[in-house]
């Protein structure tokens, strides 16, 4: 994906409460959750975001329940990456078992501004702001985790391991 | 020699059919318990079904406990419920538990015996991190993962580093484990224990009953741990030796193993704590809390519903009265306890006072319903979380603490320490 995005800009310690509240936790169709997500932190998120968007964040997204509705909303809304400074450990496997694209970078959520569009080269790592042409360097997905992606997701992956 | 090896890494490397771990390793380990309620297991039932299983991996070691949205709060909810229920009778599942004969998930499942010592369980909940108070492995995943398990009983790990915290000292009157773990992650933050091991330990803990040792464990998510653990002794022993469904372990750390941090807190210098809106790391000890009037007092969860939860708040409310603007909910862990509080006057005495007691649930906890708060208004709650919007509306607030806390704040209207308490 080399094509420029919007960006949805969040701080520290986005919880998976915000991402999607609870009270839509009574159906776990992608497209009705998609509707609500994010709504307890950015109201206009759902009305406005675009496919391919990117949500850009500090430390720790996706803390607090494990719920894959919290990926499985950000999915369907059509965002295609999510960038932080660091993940909640079971947000990252969630969202890698999806297929949910997660990269870590520590200079970019500080540094990126509301309106700046950037560029995501998920195969080599990088990530350019369009709007003041500095270029992030983030971690290319390797080893088991590339493998899982490679294969489409944990479900694929078990699939065939079922039947060897 | 194998590597010296904390708890943590020797039941993960026993369950991986490995002589040693050391963290970072990417490894595929057996699975003794896998674990979803109503809200995450539909997803986990629908992935497995795309897996191409046809029976799960062992219909003894697959549980489903219906908590969250039961009884059921609206149409949507009771088919997430039946789906569920179907899913368990057309596999045959021993361990499904009915409205009526349930409990929060992470209290039933200890009480009942379904998990033990030295076993590696994963719960598609963010709270299975409470069995480590048994000495066990226990972390949360989602659906996906649960659903892979659920197929083949196994699932992969990246070994964590450990953290060891040791609480030593005698508690203070009124400081209980809730007070210990608040503590802590106002110390280290909510990401203080990210992808790491939690060992909690001291001569604290070697003292703390099993229900104090659930409490703690439960909330190491909280600092974004994997997983919780506590080494087992005789108090763990007396828990489990007639209760456990399976034959236990207990592993111990090596003297010499490795830890990433060790933090040591002397519990004498702890006061009750309170986590203010809207992290449990925004910690203070009760006496600097201030004047904050509450609308909601919350008493129960999977942190504290058990029957020494609900002996504190009869304790604190008996011969007492709920304050006139303040809605007092209770919710016993399960029903074996709800049983065990009514026997012994609990119940009588919350009721008379003017709470109101509810069946097991978890409703209230993460806003589902029993108890939603309104735009402005505050609860205080011994809950586990204190997000924006976690109870309701998002204009309230949620202030996290212990029974002891909660039940005199309920009593006085605002967030108050029973030492505030005037005589009966």
């Amino acid at each position: 994906m080399k094509n420029a995005s919007n960006t949805w800009i969040y701080g520290d310690n986005v919880d998976t409460d915000v991402i999607i509240p609870a009270r839509y936790l009574n159906t776990s169709e992608p497209s009705e959750l998609a509707k609500f997500c994010m709504e307890d932190i950015d109201k206009n998120f759902a009305k406005e975001v675009k496919e391919g968007d990117v949500i850009v964040a500090g430390e720790n997204f996706g803390c607090g329940s494990s719920r894959e509705h919290a990926p499985i909303a950000i999915k369907a809304s059509g965002v295609k990456v999510v960038i932080a400074k660091s993940f909640a450990r079971i947000f990252f496997r969630n969202a890698i078992n999806i297929g949910l694209v997660i990269l870590k970078n520590s200079e970019l959520p500080d540094e990126i501004r509301k309106g700046d569009e950037i560029e995501v080269d998920i195969e080599n790592g990088t990530i350019k702001n369009l709007s003041t042409g500095k270029e992030y360097e983030t971690t290319a997905y390797t080893g088991s985790i590339k493998e899982l992606i490679d294969i489409g997701g944990l479900i694929n992956y078990t699939k065939e391991k079922l039947k060897s | 020699m194998t590597r010296a090896m904390t708890i943590t890494e020797k039941i993960l490397a026993d369950h991986a059919g490995l002589e040693s771990v050391k963290p970072n390793d990417l490894i595929t380990a057996k699975v003794d318990i896998t674990l979803a309620n109503d809200i995450t297991g539909p997803v986990a039932i629908k992935e497995f079904k795309k897996t191409g299983a046809d029976k799960v991996f062992d219909k003894d070691r697959v549980v489903f406990v219906p908590d969250h949205f039961v009884p059921n709060k609206d149409i949507k909810s009771a088919e997430q419920a039946k789906n569920l229920r179907d899913f368990s009778k057309e596999q045959k599942l021993k361990n499904y538990f009915e409205v009526g004969r349930m409990g929060i998930e992470h209290t039933l499942l200890p009480d009942m015996g379904i998990v033990g010592p030295g076993d590696l369980i994963i719960g598609a909940d963010s709270h299975t991190c409470t069995y480590g108070a048994l000495g066990a492995f226990s972390t949360g995943v989602g659906s996906t993962d649960l659903a892979c398990a659920m197929a083949t009983g196994e699932t992969w790990f990246m070994v964590p580093e450990t953290i060891k915290v040791e609480f030593n000292g005698e508690l203070n009157k009124w400081v209980s484990a809730k007070d210990l773990i608040l503590f802590l992650i106002g110390q280290i933050g909510v990401d203080g224990a990210l992808y790491q091991a939690l060992e909690i330990g001291g001569s604290t803990i070697e003292n703390l009953p099993m229900d104090g040792r659930f409490t703690i464990c439960n909330m190491a998510i909280e600092a974004g741990a994997k997983n919780g653990i506590i080494v087992p002794d005789k108090i763990t022993e007396d828990f489990v030796k007639n209760r456990c469904q399976r034959p236990y372990k207990f592993y111990k750390s090596d003297e010499n193993a490795q830890y990433a941090q060790v933090l040591k807190y002397d519990v004498s210098k702890i006061e009750p704590q309170v986590a203010f809106p809207h992290l449990p790391e925004n910690t203070k000890p009760i006496s600097q809390v201030g004047d904050i009037k509450i609308d909601q007092a919350i008493i129960g969860s999977c942190t504290n519903g058990r029957l020494s939860d609900l002996k504190v708040t009869a304790e604190i409310l008996e011969g007492r009265k709920i304050h006139e603007d303040v809605r007092l909910i209770v919710f016993p862990g399960t029903q074996e306890i709800y049983l065990e509080a009514i026997e012994a006057g609990y119940i009588q005495t919350i009721v008379r006072a003017g709470g109101a007691v509810s069946t097991p649930t978890c409703g209230p906890c993460l806003g589902g319903h029993m108890g939603i708060l309104a735009k402005g208004e505050r609860a205080i709650s011994t809950t586990n979380r204190n997000f924006v919007g976690r109870m309701g509306d998002v204009g309230s607030e949620v202030y996290l603490s212990s029974p002891a806390i909660a039940a005199a704040s309920a009593v006085l209207g605002k967030i108050s320490s029973p030492e505030e308490l005037s005589e009966r």
